[in-house]
């Protein structure tokens, strides 16, 4: 059999973030590069969201697991750093899939942080679509999410910051 | 040289790596579930960049030396941090205070080791200044809060900047080791991150309307490997594990 590196693609679709499981690496722009060598070697590399996150290693483990259960005998999981992981890599599909898990997907482009001192910034409630909201925390309960309350619906939820 | 690259990545990274300890014993501790996440998140980021630094300078030293290597079976005097980042974390007031000065400072500094001639260093800042820009944010806005709160908050507050004052010094003096560094393009003149960190710290006090103390005699030593008394308890309690068993696994 010759694996080609868009089977691989496919493959890394399937494979789901430990912490957010209705995404896949591939929805988080976490998998950068996919090479198949002569020898049948499969390299992934991948990058880290944040540089302290604790998924990493599971998502190493996941993504050696499932290549190995098609059939790929020898894998490859480097990560690299740059260029840094930012929430514009998110894909659309992703995107949609964060709203309806209940977790307000990143709004505009990467730039919306002020520097040092900045302004709120309003975020949709994934709940009830209301842009009346609050941040109640810049740090949620991962490193990658704010949490805010919904002032109108009144419901908490989990925003995925831009990075 | 390689070997003062190597000294140089491993002071980044001890800066980092105390930090995160430091503040990793707020949790569970903190007012406010909220804040003890954000502090828990902050320390997080902070030995996520320790990893990146101490990952690399494992590769300069070569050999079978790993992260883990450097992080627990070092001792005190060679450990090159700032003192400020080993001193105990005291009330909130003080372990944010010590946050919004230190922090303002590495937005400083990661700001310009982007412009690193070592790619390496340059990649790690890529990364680190996303986390760092909102650390600073987080801390400033806690400065602000704290201040210009109540009667109370800003009396200890005004207490805990008083205090911490004479440990900041040693950010921006350039020893021999960082003029090497900064000569070549790789390091960063720290001294001339002063002027602009002044001007923000500056900003941010009057907002919380706190008086920003005199520059006066300052402490140091950090850097060169003479610290406080602090950092053994904060190094035995992290090394204890696996000193005690080494070759132990997750």
């Amino acid at each position: 059999m010759v694996i080609t590196e868009a089977q691989i693609w496919d493959w890394l679709a399937e494979v789901k973030d430990p912490e957010i499981p209705v995404l896949t690496v591939q929805d988080l722009g976490i998998a950068r590069e996919v090479r198949v060598a002569e020898d049948g070697t499969v390299t992934v590399k991948i990058t880290p969201t944040y540089s302290g996150c604790p998924a990493m290693n599971e998502i190493e483990q996941n993504i050696r697991q499932k290549l190995e259960e098609e059939g790929v005998e020898k894998v490859q999981v480097e990560t690299i750093l740059s260029p840094p992981w930012t929430t514009d890599w998110m894909s659309a599909e992703g995107r949609r899939k964060l709203k309806e898990y209940g977790i307000a997907p990143p709004e505009g482009s990467s730039a919306d942080k002020k520097s040092l001192f900045g302004t709120e910034k309003k975020v949709t409630c994934p709940h009830c679509g209301s842009r009346n909201t609050k941040m109640v925390s810049q740090f949620g309960s991962t490193a990658c999410k704010s949490l805010y309350q919904c002032q109108d619906c009144k419901e908490p939820f989990d925003y995925f910051k831009c990075l | 040289m390689e070997n003062d690259k190597l000294k140089y990545v491993l002071r980044l990274g001890d800066n980092a790596l105390i930090l995160g300890q430091r503040l990793s014993a707020w949790c569970g501790y903190g007012p406010v579930l909220e804040q003890d996440i954000a502090l828990s998140n902050i320390a997080l980021d902070q030995l996520g960049q320790a990893r990146m630094l101490m990952q690399y300078a494992a590769e300069l030293k070569g050999g079978d030396v790993t992260e883990d290597g450097m992080a627990f079976f070092r001792d005190v005097f060679d450990y090159h941090n700032l003192l400020l980042l080993e001193l105990e974390n005291g009330h909130w007031g003080d372990t944010v205070v010590r946050q919004f000065l230190f922090d303002t400072f590495n937005y400083f500094f990661y700001t310009e080791l982007l412009k690193s001639a070592d790619e390496r260093l340059q990649s790690i800042a890529q990364k680190a200044i996303k986390e760092v820009t909102y650390h600073a944010q987080w801390s400033a806005e806690w400065v602000i809060r704290l201040g210009d709160g109540t009667e109370e908050s800003h009396q200890k507050a005004q207490k805990s900047l008083d205090e911490l004052w004479e440990w900041t010094g040693e950010m921006f003096t350039m020893d021999e080791l960082e003029r090497r560094m900064a000569e070549q393009g790789i390091g960063v003149d720290v001294a001339a991150l002063k002027p602009r960190w002044d001007e923000k710290v500056a900003e941010i006090l009057d907002l919380a309307t706190l008086r920003k103390p005199e520059d006066d005699w300052m402490q140091s030593g950090g850097k060169q490997g003479e610290h406080t008394e602090y950092l053994g308890y904060v190094l035995a309690e992290m090394q204890h594990l696996p000193r005690m068993y080494p070759d132990a696994q997750w």
